[in-house]
């Protein structure tokens, strides 16, 4: 009886299975086929011109492996973007994306099976990889086009030692608050030029009766990240970006009175009960709401102004329009002064571990502004510090004005100093005591908690 | 080891007499309509989560990220499109069909290689006669305690060096690696439990270690090899650290890596998650429900003496 019963459940549970298992192996199959007949353009960059591609010569039959942690959705348009380059010159270039990269790519060094190049997207791990004594300094050609069309400050961070190893890809601006553009229509409220008005702007919002700042912190493992980011924005506001470098450097201390200002600063937003946390609860709920989902109430008219980087505009869903004139948009986050423009960001920078020809000759059309300008019409969220980069081929709204904060000349850019510190503050300590303190954690305790975790 | 053998088996005789009564009286309470009661409760409770998941699968995108899936039932909008877009490689940045043959590739002979070699070595172990014979089982059963994490790196130099980093034969080898010494450890204790008369019969009739292997023992080692090879199963199919270091490349890449990165660079994607998932343990789940008689029978035999 048992058995007759539990060998008919069986027998339908592995006609499921084989079934199933037969419609993926058909897809399977089908996905084959796709590519091997897809060297017909599907990219929308045709038709191609490729006069600027024969100084690379004839590359027919090489291979060029990418290793990044750039997936779904933005790989697409990287994938894309090299296109022109793989048809006039016959090169093949191997994507591999993955999410753990940054742990792998250490791995993949020291293991002696590096990719030819790997995107890092921050200078600490940059600094680690060359430490493996497997990569390769960039080709003057890179230096040449980096020295050409970016600002000296990006250069740094793709140097070690005083040697010049990595060009700098993509960039994102962190320094946005998302707002709706038409409930600042319809109340009549101004883009803030300086600090001193965004708070006169959220007392305004506040008397109406409603939150105006929403925020969240939670991000899996890395829970408190978003934190660091106002802290560090708020840190180049009131400070400069001099004190800046040296807080990164630990040659001010984490918890001098300069961080103590910045820390405040932001007490003055995040930890006040009239202006969080609009449409997601009290204080506390900063901490335990994801990162992700923080914006979204401003969809809704439950919160006016969000604080996240360029990249947050993936978070709405496709029937969301993110414009200057649409259901939401971003400002720059102002300076002291309207004068003062620093800029938070982060960005990705390429670092080859082999100098075969054909790896010189894509590093090097990564770093030109032909190819800035082919992966600006095919992206969605992304954006370049190269000046060369014209605005006009941003299809995105958000994105050209990512650009025009980046290329403003009074711009005064900084990498993110949590990618900037040792691991044991800037991806431990800092997020962690970040987060007590939004629970409740008084900001010299906080500070001081993460001075001490400092790596003597 | 072998001389435990014997001594025990008198005092396991009396337990058992005590277990019975205790094994009846509780069969008693268990089979009270209250224990049904608690237990259906707790079975209930216990696939909530999973059951949530298929039903979040099911919702479309902007339904997922905004509102709880129990919103499901005063609301229920139904969509494929999550199914849809994983399957689609082109949509989802994951090929999930191809990955799916290369997880079928990557398991069923790292089920296989362990299977095979650690029933001849646990037949070696248990009745054959060699010197050292102790001293190597002890370092075999010793191996368990080596963490995988630590051996990932110079797996991977060695791979490299032998020039077979990025092929399948990286993840067969480490799996089986890892899997050898419980594998060894617990056909061992099942073998060595094999009546020695029954051995001592097939040898006066003449047969010699292979005959006593293939045609004594391995009709009585079905359950027990069922039942790591379950184990194992499931093991390398949920796998994603060895996976990860060793086929990472996208085509070889298994069901499990590619299911890391469907959520996207920055996590925008996680609503398709629950698609995912729901393809990638068809097959254990298949696997399970198939086996699932050996997988408690095998288990006990294995490791539980007397």
């Amino acid at each position: 009886m048992f058995v007759q019963r539990g060998s008919s459940r069986s027998r339908i549970a592995l006609a499921g299975a084989l079934s199933a298992g037969l419609v993926l192996s058909l897809s399977a199959c089908a996905d084959d086929k796709e590519p091997s007949g897809g060297t017909a353009p599907a990219s929308s960059l045709a038709p191609i011109d490729c006069a600027p591609y024969t100084a690379f010569g004839d590359l027919k039959g090489k291979e060029v492996s990418i290793y990044t942690g750039i997936v779904t959705p933005e790989d697409t348009p990287q994938k894309e973007s090299y296109k022109p380059f793989e048809q006039c010159t016959g090169i093949t270039i191997k994507y591999e994306g993955d999410k753990s990269f940054e742990t792998q790519v250490l791995i993949r060094a020291e293991a002696g099976n590096p990719p030819d190049l790997a995107y890092v997207p921050q200078p600490g791990l940059l600094q680690r990889l060359v430490a493996t004594g497997k990569a390769v300094e960039a080709p003057t050609e890179v230096a040449a086009n980096v020295d050409k069309d970016f600002g000296a400050d990006w250069k740094a961070y793709g140097t070690v030692d005083g040697k010049f190893y990595a060009a700098p890809l993509g960039a994102n601006v962190k320094s946005l608050v998302w707002y709706s553009p038409k409930e600042f229509k319809d109340n009549g409220y101004q883009i803030p030029q300086t600090l001193g008005e965004l708070k006169t702007l959220s007392d305004k919002i506040a008397a109406t009766g409603k939150k105006p700042w929403c925020a969240g912190i939670a991000s899996g493992e890395a829970t408190g990240w978003p934190l660091t980011d106002w802290m560090e924005d708020f840190f180049l506001r009131l400070n400069g970006p001099e004190a800046y470098d040296k807080w990164i450097k630990h040659e001010i201390p984490f918890n001098g009175p300069e961080a103590t200002k910045a820390l405040d600063g932001v007490g003055e937003y995040l930890k006040n009960d009239k202006y969080v946390n609009g449409g997601l609860g009290d204080v506390k709920s900063i901490a335990g709401t994801e990162f992700k989902d923080a914006g979204l109430p401003i969809l809704d008219g439950d919160c006016s102004l969000h604080r996240q980087a360029s990249f947050y505009a993936a978070n709405f869903d496709k029937s969301t329009k993110v414009a200057e004139d649409g259901d939401v948009y971003a400002f720059y986050l102002p300076g002291e002064t309207a004068d003062s423009k620093p800029v938070l960001g982060g960005g990705e920078f390429v670092l080859a571990f082999a100098d075969r020809p054909e790896v010189k000759a894509f590093q090097t059309y990564l770093s030109s502004s032909t190819w800035a300008n082919n992966k600006a019409k095919v992206s969605s969220g992304w954006v370049s510090a190269n000046k060369q980069l014209d605005v006009a081929n941003l299809v995105n709204p958000i994105d050209a004005l990512s650009a025009k904060i980046l290329q403003d000349p009074k711009a005064t850019f900084r990498f993110d100093a949590s990618d900037l510190m040792p691991a044991a503050v800037g991806s431990n300590a800092f997020w962690k005591q970040g987060t007590s303190w939004i629970t409740g954690q008084d900001t010299k305790t906080t500070l001081t908690n993460i001075e001490n975790a400092w790596p003597k | 080891m072998t001389t435990a053998a014997p001594l025990t088996t008198t005092p396991v005789s009396k337990t058992e007499g005590k277990k019975l009564s205790a094994a009846a009286t509780a069969k008693k309470k268990l089979t009270s309509p209250w224990a049904s009661l608690a237990a259906v409760v707790i079975a209930v409770l216990w696939t909530i989560p999973t059951f949530g998941l298929l039903i979040s699968s099911f919702r479309p995108e902007d339904a997922i990220k905004r509102t709880g899936w129990w919103t499901f039932f005063t609301n229920p909008l139904v969509t494929f499109q999550n199914y849809e877009a994983v399957l689609d490689p082109n949509e989802a940045g994951a090929n999930l069909p191809a990955s799916f043959l290369n997880s079928l590739v990557m398991t069923i002979p790292s089920v296989l290689i362990p299977l095979c070699l650690a029933s001849l070595a646990a037949y070696a172990f248990a009745w054959m006669n060699f010197p050292g014979k102790n001293v190597l089982f002890i370092a075999i059963f010793a191996l368990q305690i080596v963490p995988l994490q630590v051996t990932l790196l110079p797996l991977l130099q060695l791979f490299v060096s032998w020039d077979i980093d990025g092929t399948f034969w990286t993840v067969w080898l480490s799996h089986s690696t890892f899997a050898l010494p419980l594998a060894i450890y617990l056909l061992h204790n099942f073998i060595k439990e094999v009546p020695s008369s029954l051995i001592e019969a097939a040898r006066i009739d003449g047969a010699g270690h292979v005959s006593i292997f293939f045609r004594v023992l391995l009709p009585l080692l079905t359950p027990a090899l069922a039942a790591f090879g379950i184990f194992q199963f499931l093991w390398v199919w949920n796998d994603l650290l060895v996976s990860l270091t060793f086929a990472g490349s996208p085509a070889i890449s298994p069901l499990t890596v590619q299911l890391s990165n469907l959520s996207g660079t920055r996590g925008t994607a996680w609503y398709l998650l629950s698609a995912g998932a729901f393809i990638s343990i068809l097959v254990p789940v298949t696997v399970f429900l198939l086996l699932q008689r050996y997988f408690v029978r095998g288990l006990l035999a294995g490791s539980v003496k007397g």
